[in-house]
């Protein structure tokens, strides 16, 4: 090729890679809140609920929005889940949504930190919203981080113990007084255990860590411990013995119900976790670590059995706190890409602090209700068995995971150990501990 | 060639003398570069979006810490020291990558070399066993894999099942570290029907005559395969390699969907879905450049393993084509 067009082409190449270059580096943040949220508009909300019953309780509320603001008109988008949202946060475009929502607590710092959600603060304080006088603390601590508020709770979940109560009375166990300790649960667990050759015709208590609930930081939430990160915002798993001794009790509970290999092996005879098929429904445990929505799903299944429902045991020398337990739910947001903010804000701040809504909602898809006064409500409509988790979520000492800025990551790596320690493949858990919160400090420090 | 470009030397020679001529010549051959690359235009921005782009923007975010909506900044090579040094899950992927490069490829290869050798010798009905077993390779991966773990379940598949009642002792497949890349490769297997179509076309290629004069000459049947066939078909087990090497560094869909059906952590639960279970066996890079990036939101490291995906495939290729005599015996 001839000196001169080759240099043409090379110039060519070399501005479209700039410029392609200067496009790649687009998707930032801003919150551009100057649309009129009295003109009429129509924005769009994605949310992750796929269950028919529960679109039609989020569409009936999304209704009584726009009935009570009929200048705004709601697209809704179901069964959204976190990485298609994370993806469409950070591309923006006029077809992605203007609020989102998301069952995934652990990605609030992360979508905090990184600014793929709105700050809300500007329309918080516009509105002269008081959020300690709306929400409960736990759950204003999950959707913010570091003190930027990209998310408010819409609907939360708490986590008891359901237990079948004809499987208690055949054991010749109490159905009226659930263990309430962590040592009274092992031995209520064994007593319920029915071995069947190498398997079982019926088990306790499923304790390995892919039991569905029975992860980490949900037997975290019955061990008195001061969260996942101190004040320097590095790992406490080593530092706090709260951690070592959750999975040395965890660890135990597996061996006296027959090890882990066993164990497994009958867990993956389980149905799904949210089908008829539960291993609850069918009998298959007689123990469950689950959210208040379970009830729903027990009446769904029809089961043949009376089903008692408990807070989660607590360590021995902590019975003071039996009562509490984990606090989780929906997170509601802003996308930063919006031009309709003002539009968008006033479906958020209806949908999680206005009672009627948030009582509406909490009957219609049977989550707890997430603002004070609707955990107060006259109206709410629930099973007598409710009330339990009710409690739960009212409990002072009921806590929630941390955020972090790379997710849930921080909890990936302590489950990881977790499940390395359930298999007897872990021989001194105070070191791996320690190697485990450098991990976390260094994976996190690699995100800021 | 030099008498066809003397006369043109020759007839450019009193053009290029005068500066009317030189100019003509010139404005001539910019004509034709500009021509040249009209032609090649639409590869070369196929080229350039599809593969350069992405390359150099690759290799700059590794340099970068970028979450894909705030700007980048400027962090040297401390994404490349994070990934090598401090990711735990970067060589337990290397290493299952690479073994599903050298494993499941030799596996698919000799399988699916194996399989057309006895369906070209098959008298009456090979048109059956070559749609049965060209059939797998349609189905859907996703499908294919649900199917698979069913079948493998330890506690309900049948295929455990039935391994007891024979009295064999039954792996846990998909649930044991140590049976899950066998379990894919079993998976991979299966559905060879491409690869056997392939070198069925390329035996069949063979020159009948070499085969009769190797029996006059009463050679072995592995003689026969080793000095005649593979000699043969030597670029289509080279492109086999080749191309298996290129799928498994791109393996994603099998493992993810077994290591998530196996796990019970099918979404919406409590416990959060790690890609790799059980105990990181089946974590590929590819799905380590999905979690840093698209979930962690880290996309520096996950350029960093994407390029060191991409030197793999590179190297791995080049190995194979400078190799390939060597590799296969023939100088083909």
């Amino acid at each position: 090729m001839p000196v001169r067009p080759r240099r043409a082409a090379a110039a060519l190449a070399a501005t479209a890679s700039i410029a392609l270059f200067a496009s790649a580096c687009t998707g930032s943040a801003n919150n551009a809140a100057s649309d009129d949220p009295k003109a009429q508009t129509t924005i769009t909300f994605w949310h992750g609920w796929l269950d028919p019953a529960e679109v039609k309780a989020i569409t009936d509320n999304v209704a009584r929005f726009e009935k009570a603001h009929p200048n705004i008109k709601v697209k809704v988008v179901g069964g959204i889940n976190d990485d298609k949202l994370g993806q469409a946060l950070r591309a923006g475009g006029s077809n992605g949504p203007d609020v989102v929502s998301s069952f995934t607590t652990s990605n609030v710092g992360k979508f905090c930190s990184s600014g793929a959600l709105a700050d809300l603060k500007p329309f918080i304080e516009k509105d002269k919203l008081d959020l300690d006088k709306v929400f409960p603390k736990v759950l204003q601590e999950y959707t913010q981080f570091e003190g930027r508020r990209c998310s408010l709770p819409l609907l939360s979940d708490a986590y008891g113990l359901y237990y079948n109560k004809d499987a208690f009375k055949a054991a010749g166990l109490d159905p009226e007084a659930p263990p309430k300790t962590w040592s009274e649960f092992a031995k209520v667990a064994k007593t319920l255990t029915k071995p069947k050759g190498d398997s079982y015709e019926q088990l306790g208590f499923m304790p390995n860590y892919l039991g569905y609930e029975t992860v980490v930081e949900h037997y975290m939430s019955q061990w008195k411990h001061n969260g996942y990160f101190d004040a320097d915002g590095r790992s406490t798993v080593a530092k706090d013995p709260a951690f070592a001794e959750m999975m040395t009790y965890q660890k135990s509970l597996v061996d006296s119900l027959g090890g882990f290999q066993k164990l497994d092996k009958y867990r993956t005879t389980f149905g799904d976790e949210w089908g008829a098929k539960h291993p609850f429904h069918t009998g298959q445990v007689a123990m469950q670590l689950d959210g208040e929505w379970r009830l729903n799903f027990v009446k769904k299944a029809n089961v043949s059995f009376d089903v008692g429902v408990a807070p989660m045991p607590v360590a021995d020398d902590e019975i003071a706190e039996y009562g509490k337990g984990y606090l989780s739910g929906t997170i509601m947001g802003i996308a930063p890409q919006s031009k309709k903010q003002n539009a968008a804000w006033e479906l958020v701040k209806y949908m999680t602090t206005d009672t009627d809504a948030v009582v509406g909602f909490a009957n219609d898809i049977g989550n707890v209700p997430s603002t004070l006064e609707a955990l107060k409500s006259p109206n709410l409509k629930f099973d007598p068995r409710f009330k339990t988790f009710l409690e739960i979520a009212r409990h002072p000492e009921s806590t929630t995971m941390d955020g972090a800025v790379n997710g849930a990551s921080y909890q990936e790596t302590l489950s990881a150990l977790a499940h390395k320690y359930e298999k007897g493949q872990v021989p001194d858990l105070k070191k791996a501990l320690a190697d485990t919160a450098a991990q976390i400090d260094r994976d996190i420090a690699a995100t800021k | 060639m030099s008498t066809d470009t003397l006369p043109a030397k020759e007839a450019a020679a009193p053009a290029a003398a005068s500066p009317g001529g030189r100019n003509t010549l010139r404005s001539k051959r910019r004509r034709n570069a500009l021509r040249t690359l009209a032609f090649m235009s639409p590869w070369l921005i196929g080229f350039g979006f599809f593969f350069a782009y992405p390359l150099v923007s690759t290799l700059y975010f590794s340099f970068m810490r970028y979450d894909g909506l705030n700007p980048p900044t400027w962090r040297g090579v401390e994404n490349w020291t994070y990934v090598f040094s401090d990711l735990p899950k970067f060589w337990p992927a290397m290493q299952n990558t690479l073994w599903l490069a050298v494993v499941m490829v030799s596996c698919r290869v000799v399988f699916g070399l194996g399989i057309g050798m006895l369906i070209i010798k098959i008298k009456s009905g090979a048109g059956i066993f070559r749609t049965l077993f060209y059939l797998p390779y349609l189905a859907p991966p996703v499908a294919a894999t649900l199917a698979f773990v069913f079948l493998l379940n330890p506690g309900t598949g049948p295929v455990n099942s039935l391994l007891e009642a024979v009295g064999i002792p039954a792996p846990s497949w998909f649930n044991d570290a140590d049976w899950a890349k066998p379990a894919l490769t079993v998976l991979a297997v299966w559905g060879v029907g491409d690869l056997m179509v392939i070198f069925m076309a390329a035996l069949l290629d063979v020159p009948k005559e070499q085969y009769e004069a190797a029996e006059l000459d009463g050679v072995s049947a592995w003689q026969r395969f080793r000095y005649i066939t593979l000699p043969n078909i030597s670029p289509i087990v080279l492109f086999a390699v080749v191309t298996g090497i290129i799928g498994a560094m791109q393996y994603y869909t099998q493992p993810i969907v077994a290591s998530k059906v196996a796990s019970g952590v099918m979404g919406g639960s409590g416990a959060t879905f790690q890609p790799g279970y059980p105990d990181d066996s089946t974590l590929t890079l590819p799905q380590l450049v999905y979690s840093l990036g698209f979930s962690q939101f880290n996309y520096g490291a996950a350029c960093v393993v994407a390029l060191v995906l991409f030197a793999f495939s590179m190297a791995f290729t080049a190995l194979l084509m400078r190799r390939r005599g060597g590799l296969i015996g023939s100088g083909d």
